[in-house]
């Protein structure tokens, strides 16, 4: 008996310890809140790696118009990772007010945790992307291996860097890309563009698990011969190191569309349905699709483009998700277990 | 686990309320967050279990895993050996540096490790480029794999030797030689017994901590499927990444790694109480 | 016991003053290999790091170590291995006196339940409290209860509070693993004696336990610091806003990942920092250790 109430005593003290330490941890947390919650709106922005330096400073230029606008302060939190890992935090509780990724099906993740309402992928202007890019090869100051398209890629020898499709957005924009090239160049014919496929992940020599992480083992570890790359990610490593790099633009690539999207679960818990659109919307804006372009993303208004038609290849023949069904039928034809990229990837 | 004390054997106060901390802050802590994920694993069906279980890639990794972090525990266990001998036997200007740097690889983040180590051992890198002159490839390869198991293990194997080390008398080996024994013969029929439950304990838990490692691995790995370097953490997340999430996938992947290391926690823990019996007596 | 000690002590002494010829090229090769391992395997990455950090000049170095986001990083680093610590500390004590003073069934068991944050994936122990406290965990509403009622807007993940359950979780068996051996060796007889004199259950501790175990204490105390300051893998799964929620360690994987040649120096002096703070913890550690083995 004795024990079995000193049992409970103890139990109950273990479990008043653990409410207390989280008592003083919350209230830590809650004072920040407090003291934001005044006359400034924060917005949080799930974002995936690439666009750091974009982000950094269109929220520069977003506060100062927010500002001229309503009056009001504006914060932004931003958060950055792999673009399939930043979707998933935010269905695990993350709480974006927007989110900005790779690609459509990782928003269509959220959408299907009912946590954004359907048809967001015609809420904004040119499927809510108001940026877009492509694939590009960056190879090592010289090219020697002669690196021009696709076809240079299966060649014996070469060393491709590219990151893994079952864990990256952008490498599935990659495999893509090569798909369509093969498919053009084989007239369709699924044997030869699978054989073509398995020569080229064949003389893959590392496959990093995000598109950052190929980019660093490339360029900072200097292994391989190519990097398949966004054309953001391959412009911005030439910009850093003009001596050592340079970007090959293949005939056909991809038109990768990262989309946009409120998350509207959040944003209405949090009253910042306004602002979150306001600042989704600013992104079109020319000052921001300037900006966009000034960090080597093609902004979608043609006319801005233009003006940067020295950074970017403009005559690459570009296919678009569509070809291939749009994203939902993309994933499940080539990336889910036992799909395209499986079978060949494991031959 | 309603832990009945056998009344009578202790006069000690303190079970009750020991016994509920213990249980309180390790099952809210701990257990029941695991509980939390693990249940996923349930989800599935026992087909699809042993479906993803056979895998090609998921094999794979469990061999990769369990294969290198055997060899680094191994590694570890020789130089352990090694380190913890001349750390207890002999003096030498220098010691207790030596003797502070062991826990180097606890205190260092997993993931500085993993990029300075990556960094290191690349073409580029300084060690990276001698191994290449004799014909090796470390980095993205298995051996790089295994050298960075071999970091985060070193020290459980020589904190494991050092106390038992320091209580075997010398004279043990003393009357051996004078038996006229040699060195070898003294070290594997006099030393290494003596040795052998520490020995298993460090070895044990460098294996368990090596199976499931992924911060100091990742970026040295180069998580190729065809060479296979992807070890069990990749794989588990590459199924939370992916796009189509699958927590099942994950869920249950991380069961058989925990059952694994469990499995030779309990070992481990059987072996030191038999130990520390045998000694008692 | 202490007999054999001091005789140890004395033949030892006798070994190191002289030695066969033959011995003493063993000890030389001996030490030899320790010492190259020890340098390839450890002091090679530790400057490889501080080289790295100080390639770019001190400017650079200190405005790395100064910018908000790592400040805010050092913030969170320090309130989560603080909490951790004391968590643990506590967490420990009583697990230590628990296994070794007391049989009862299921002891073993116990004892190795207690060790599995040793092993787990630190993947999956970040994800154990998403799916607990998330927006999916079976807890959600029970936190939005008590936010409700008191009017908070506490979470669980994706917060400071989250980086401090996933720092706890991977520290979890230091301070108890480092006790356990220590109080089974000693034996509870002192103990019982005081018991049986009628001392009370914290006199007891304090008077008598205390005194043994005090380094034991304090030594797994500095490795679970040590280890609460650089855990990686668990707090990625639940922190992702830098500049609030950020450790060091996550602070230096998004430098990393930054990619410029800039960002990655930085990366690296952010690195030293833990480093130096590391080696401050193994300093004291060998002074802990050294003093605890004097008094023996």
């Amino acid at each position: 008996m004795k024990t079995k109430n000193r049992l409970k005593k103890g139990i109950a003290l273990g479990m008043s310890m653990v409410l207390l330490m989280g008592a003083v941890t919350g209230c830590g947390s809650d004072k920040g809140k407090d003291k934001e919650e005044s006359d400034t709106v924060t917005i949080t922005n799930v974002s995936y790696d690439p666009t750091r330096e974009l982000y950094e400073q269109y929220n520069k230029i977003f506060k100062d118009y927010y500002k001229e606008k309503t009056g009001k302060m504006i914060e932004i939190t931003q958060s950055h990772g792999g673009s399939g890992s930043q979707a998933r935090s935010v269905v695990e509780g993350n709480e974006a007010d927007v989110v900005t990724l790779a690609l459509a099906h990782d928003i269509t993740l959220i959408e299907e945790a009912g946590m954004i309402e359907k048809g967001w992928l015609s809420e904004f202007e040119g499927n809510s992307s108001p940026y877009t890019s492509t694939i590009t090869f960056l190879v090592r100051k010289g090219n020697e291996k002669g690196i021009k398209d696709w076809d240079d890629l299966v060649k014996d020898g070469v060393e491709i860097i590219t990151p893994d499709p079952k864990s990256s957005g952008g490498a599935c924009w990659n495999f893509l890309a090569a798909w369509y090239y093969a498919d053009k160049k084989f007239g369709g014919d699924e044997a030869k563009i699978k054989e073509f496929m398995a020569k080229l992940y064949k003389n893959v020599l590392v496959m990093d698990s995000g598109a950052r992480g190929a980019t660093t083992t490339f360029v900072e570890n200097g292994e391989g011969d190519v990097l398949i790359a966004w054309e953001n990610e391959a412009l911005l490593s030439v910009k850093e190191h003009p001596d050592d790099y340079e970007m090959v633009t293949p005939s056909i690539s991809i038109k990768a569309e990262p989309s946009v999207a409120i998350v509207d679960e959040n944003a209405d818990k949090n009253g910042t349905q306004e602002a979150a659109k306001e600042y989704l919307n600013y992104l079109y804006s020319d000052d921001a699709q300037k900006l966009a372009g000034q960090n080597f993303y093609r902004p979608s208004n043609q006319k801005i483009l233009e003006t940067f038609s020295d950074t970017f290849d403009l005559s690459v023949d570009m296919c678009t998700i569509d070809d291939f069904g749009g994203w939902d039928q993309a994933y499940k034809d080539y990336f889910q277990d036992d799909a395209i990229f499986d079978e060949i990837y494991n031959q | 686990m309603s832990g009945k004390a056998k009344k009578g054997k202790s006069v000690l106060p303190g079970f009750g309320l020991t016994m509920g901390v213990t249980v309180a802050l390790l099952s809210l802590l701990i257990l029941i967050p695991l509980a939390s994920v693990l249940v996923y694993a349930f989800h599935m069906s026992g087909k699809e279990f042993l479906e993803l279980m056979l895998r090609q890639n998921v094999r794979q990794a469990f061999v990769t895993s369990i294969s290198c972090a055997f060899i680094a525990a191994v590694v570890n266990c020789v130089f352990g050996l090694i380190l913890a001998w001349v750390l207890v036997r002999y003096d030498f200007p220098g010691k207790r540096l030596m003797d502070g740097m062991i826990e180097l690889p606890f205190a260092l983040p997993t993931a500085v490790a993993g990029i300075t180590l990556s960094k290191m051992y690349s073409d580029e890198g300084a060690i990276g480029r001698m191994l290449e002159h004799i014909g090796i490839k470390a980095s993205y390869t298995k051996v790089g794999l295994t050298i960075a198991l071999v970091f985060v293990g070193i020290p459980f194997v020589v904190r494991a030797l050092q106390p038992v080390l320091e209580k075997l008398p010398e004279t043990y080996e003393e009357a051996s030689t004078m038996l006229g024994a040699s060195r070898g013969y003294t070290f594997r029929r006099v030393i290494l017994p003596e040795l052998m439950p520490a020995l298993l304990t460090g070895f044990g838990l460098a294996l368990a901590r090596g199976i499931g490692e992924y911060g100091s691995v990742i970026y040295i790995s180069g998580n190729s499927a065809k060479e296979g370097t992807q070890v069990v953490s990749y794989i588990i997340m590459q199924k939370l990444n992916s796009g189509s999430v699958d927590y099942e996938g994950a869920a249950a992947i991380a069961l058989i790694l925990l059952l694994i290391s469990f499995f030779l926690l309990f070992l481990i823990n059987i072996i030191q109480i038999a130990a520390s019996r045998r000694t008692k007596q | 016991m202490k007999n054999q000690e001091s005789m140890t002590m004395e033949s030892s002494k006798n070994q190191k003053g002289a030695g066969s010829g033959e011995g003493k090229l063993a000890r030389c090769l001996l030490i030899g290999i320790s010492v190259l391992f020890l340098l390839i395997m450890l002091v090679f990455p530790l400057v490889e790091v501080i080289y790295r950090s100080l390639k770019e000049g001190l400017k650079m170095y200190g405005d790395a170590l100064t910018a908000p986001n790592t400040l805010s990083a050092l913030g969170v680093t320090l309130i989560a291995a603080v909490i951790a610590l004391a968590v643990n500390t506590f967490f420990g004590l009583c697990a230590a006196w628990l296994i070794t003073k007391f049989d009862f069934r299921g002891r073993q068991l116990l004892s190795t339940l207690i060790d599995i944050p040793f092993s787990i994936s630190p993947v999956i122990a970040g994800l154990a409290f998403i799916m607990t406290f998330g927006r999916m965990g079976w807890a959600k509403p029970l936190i939005d209860g008590v936010n409700d009622l008191f009017g908070t807007d506490i979470s669980l993940v994706f917060s400071v509070p989250g980086v401090v359950l996933a720092t706890i979780f991977v520290t979890f068996p230091f301070v108890s693993r480092e006790l356990i051996p220590v109080m089974q060796a000693q034996g509870s007889a002192e103990e019982e004696a005081a018991a049986m004199m009628g001392a009370k259950g914290l006199t007891i501790f304090r008077r008598v336990t205390f005194p043994h175990i005090k380094w034991a204490l304090l030594y797994g105390m500095i490795l679970c610091a040590a280890r609460a300051l650089g855990e990686f893998g668990a707090v990625y799964a639940v922190s992702k806003a830098r500049g609030k929620t950020f450790t060091l360690p996550l602070e230096i994987d998004a430098l990393y990942m930054a990619g410029s040649a800039d960002s990655i120096t930085q990366a690296f002096a952010v690195s030293s920092l833990l480093v130096i703070m590391a080696i401050i913890i193994l300093i004291l550690k060998q002074i802990v250790e050294y003093r605890g083995k004097r008094e023996q």
